[in-house]
């Protein structure tokens, strides 16, 4: 049987038959490409044309006029200030600056807590690991949208469970008069080192995205320490290393291959995360939790302005392109440092 | 002394877990430990908890002004479910779009991308590595990034009397498409760890590629067919972004999550907390036990689709 079959495996297929591979590859391909090339291929085009147009509202009944050709005066207004004077307190600089600190701290944040966590969890002889383990995962399982909206209401000034918290507990141990801090609102930003300004709304989304972000980076952890073969801590034990370098030289020679793609593609998703922005702060206060994407959808949805917004989805894209060719630089650089 | 631990290293993995953690650790280090667990079990806990109890609160009043309600009614499920909203618009239509605009995604996603996954895994063809880069920069992309240009085109293409732009079916396009990219590469990502073998076998038994396919590869992949299939699910469940832009202005045509934001949104002021607390609890339910009951696919569906890349 496998002395029939050898010659006609070896052989060279012909031409018929690689062009037949193709026709059926593309059969099971069709479908895919078919919706993808209508719903997300064309409009990318489509895009690249509006971008050059004043494509606004009144171009978008059946037949109304087309827009007109505009040049580059869509990416321009972006960084001239012509925006700022549409979209209130728009700022590219300070803008994309809080993206990508936003994204970075929360994932560095999701990574160290994730991590620890599944420390924790994976000490021999820890009783109730199942439900400890259970009710971790919980988070992950809440639509981030109502995730956003009802950190809204925990961090409401004087309805919001965390207020309550603090003059419950601190506030009646220590006679406090009432604390009424307006987390989302408050207008005197914590850190403020232009074009870097963290407001407290800042902290609000943080806390929300930790409480968020955390126990899946910890499930792909556990994943990770489970592959670490037992008798590699029992020799490093003989050969007296302490706990810490046990970490060092064992744990985290595992838990990174595992931990760096999924931390990338953190920062990615972080760096795109939509809903808490846009629920949880509104932007506010003064715009200063905006996002990329927040900014990208209020250009849509309520400017009607769909030839700047197209411009400025290019931008974004050029802008997550070098992102993430950078965080794969960075974290080859890092793989290669002591593997 | 050398005799248990050879008897342990040749068990069943079962086995041998629970010898493991039949492993004493010293009662202090041990409520030390479980401490911690605690703690870190209850600040994930408390939001939960918080819109549960303030979901019972039987007083009908706008906001809570304590943080455990004085006793527990279903009052504002009842008021929920029979009008969310401002809108004439019932709980169980805004549920019904929902789960339709989920079932749609879901059942797309998975079966236009399985049928792509398959192709990417299996066969070598003219173009595979640009068409199989093509899909990973989509997937880079934030579904938002295209919305205006879809929007665009959409409102101009009518499909027997419906506008896309302005119904759930266009939403549905749009959210399958945006699932699509993870849907080829998760599924990729898995078949190419089933071997071929198994394939050959059925070819050399003279099945033709669509039968080895429906017979042999799709039983294969059932986990990572199921975790697809939920994330499509809860893409569709809770998308936003699209239906708000498309169908806005038609209430008969609200999500769960459209009346959401209406509800936290411009009508904030008017909408009691307890029944804003139901209808997140109710709305994010079907997610959670779905979630739960296939946690264990879920989980190693995305750890092998993603350490696979």
């Amino acid at each position: 049987m496998t002395a029939v079959a050898v010659p006609t495996v070896s052989a060279r297929p012909s031409r018929w038959r690689r062009w037949r591979n193709t026709r059926t590859a593309y059969a099971f391909l069709l479908p895919a490409l078919l919706v993808m090339a209508i719903i997300t291929f064309y409009p990318l085009v489509f895009q690249v044309y509006m971008a050059f147009t004043d494509f606004d509202l009144k171009n978008l009944r059946p037949n109304g006029p087309s827009p007109n050709f505009v040049g580059l005066d869509n990416f321009a207004s972006i960084f001239n200030g012509k925006l700022s004077a549409i979209v209130p307190n728009f700022d590219i600089l300070r803008i994309l600056t809080f993206n990508i600190v936003w994204a970075f701290v929360n994932v560095v944040i999701h990574v160290v807590l994730g991590v620890a966590i599944a420390l924790v969890l994976n000490v021999s002889g820890l009783k109730f690991r199942r439900i400890w383990r259970a009710i971790y995962i919980l988070p992950v399982a809440i639509p981030p949208i109502i995730v956003a909206t009802v950190w809204r209401n925990v961090f409401d000034p004087q309805y919001g469970a965390v207020n309550q918290l603090i003059n419950g507990t601190v506030g009646v141990l220590f006679k406090l008069p009432p604390f009424g801090l307006d987390w989302l609102n408050e207008p005197n930003p914590i850190v403020n080192v232009y074009p870097l300004i963290l407001p407290v709304a800042f902290f609000g989304l943080l806390a929300a995205n930790i409480w968020l972000g955390w126990p899946l980076n910890s499930v792909v952890a556990t994943g990770a320490l489970q592959s670490v073969p037992k008798d590699l801590y029992e020799a490093a034990e003989m050969d007296g290393a302490g706990w810490w370098q046990q970490f060092r030289t064992v744990t985290l020679t595992y838990l990174r291959p595992a931990m760096l793609p999924y931390a990338i593609y953190g920062f990615v998703i972080t760096f795109n995360l939509f809903y808490l922005s846009y629920f949880m702060s509104g932007g506010g206060p003064f715009g200063q939790t905006e996002l990329l994407v927040t900014i990208g959808y209020r250009l849509v949805a309520q400017q009607h302005l769909y030839g700047i917004a197209a411009a400025f989805a290019i931008f974004q894209f050029f802008i997550l392109l070098a992102l993430t060719l950078g965080t794969n630089r960075l974290a080859k650089a890092t793989a290669s440092f002591d593997a | 002394m050398t005799a248990p631990s050879i008897a342990v290293a040749r068990t069943e993995p079962a086995v041998r877990r629970r010898l493991r953690r039949g492993d004493s650790m010293p009662l202090g280090r041990q409520l030390i430990f479980q401490l911690v667990c605690l703690l870190i079990a209850v600040t994930v806990l408390f939001p939960i908890v918080w819109i549960v109890g303030m979901s019972l609160d039987p007083r009908n009043i706008s906001r809570p002004d304590s943080l455990i309600p004085p006793g527990a009614s279903l009052d504002a499920y009842a008021k929920v479910i029979a009008r969310p909203t401002l809108n004439p618009v019932s709980f169980i239509q805004l549920a019904l779009n929902s789960l339709l605009l989920a079932a749609a995604v879901s059942l797309l996603s998975v079966g236009l991308g399985v049928l792509g996954a398959y192709a990417f895994s299996r066969m070598q063809f003219r173009g595979r590595i640009f068409l199989m880069l093509g899909v990973l920069t989509v997937l880079m992309l934030p579904a938002v990034a295209t919305i205006g240009p879809l929007y665009v085109s959409l409102i101009r293409v009518k499909l027997g009397g419906i506008v896309l732009g302005q119904s759930l079916i266009g939403v549905a396009l749009a959210v399958t498409s945006s699932q699509l990219p993870f849907a080829l590469w998760n599924m990729k990502g898995y078949l190419d760890t089933i071997p071929k073998e198994l394939e050959e076998a059925a070819t050399v038994d003279g099945a033709s590629r669509l039968q080895t396919f429906l017979r042999v590869v799709l039983p294969l992949c059932t986990p990572v067919l199921a975790v697809t299939a939920f994330f499509g699910f809860v893409a569709g469940w809770t998308e936003f972004l699209m239906a708000s832009l498309f169908v806005v202005a038609d209430p008969n045509q609200w999500t769960l999550a459209v009346a959401l934001n209406a509800l936290v949104g411009q009508y904030a002021g008017s909408t009691p907390w307890s029944a804003f607390a139901a209808f997140s609890v109710l709305f994010a339910l079907p997610v959670m036990l779905v979630y739960l009951l296939l946690q264990r696919y879920i989980v190693s569906g995305l750890t092998v689709g993603g350490v696979k890349g």
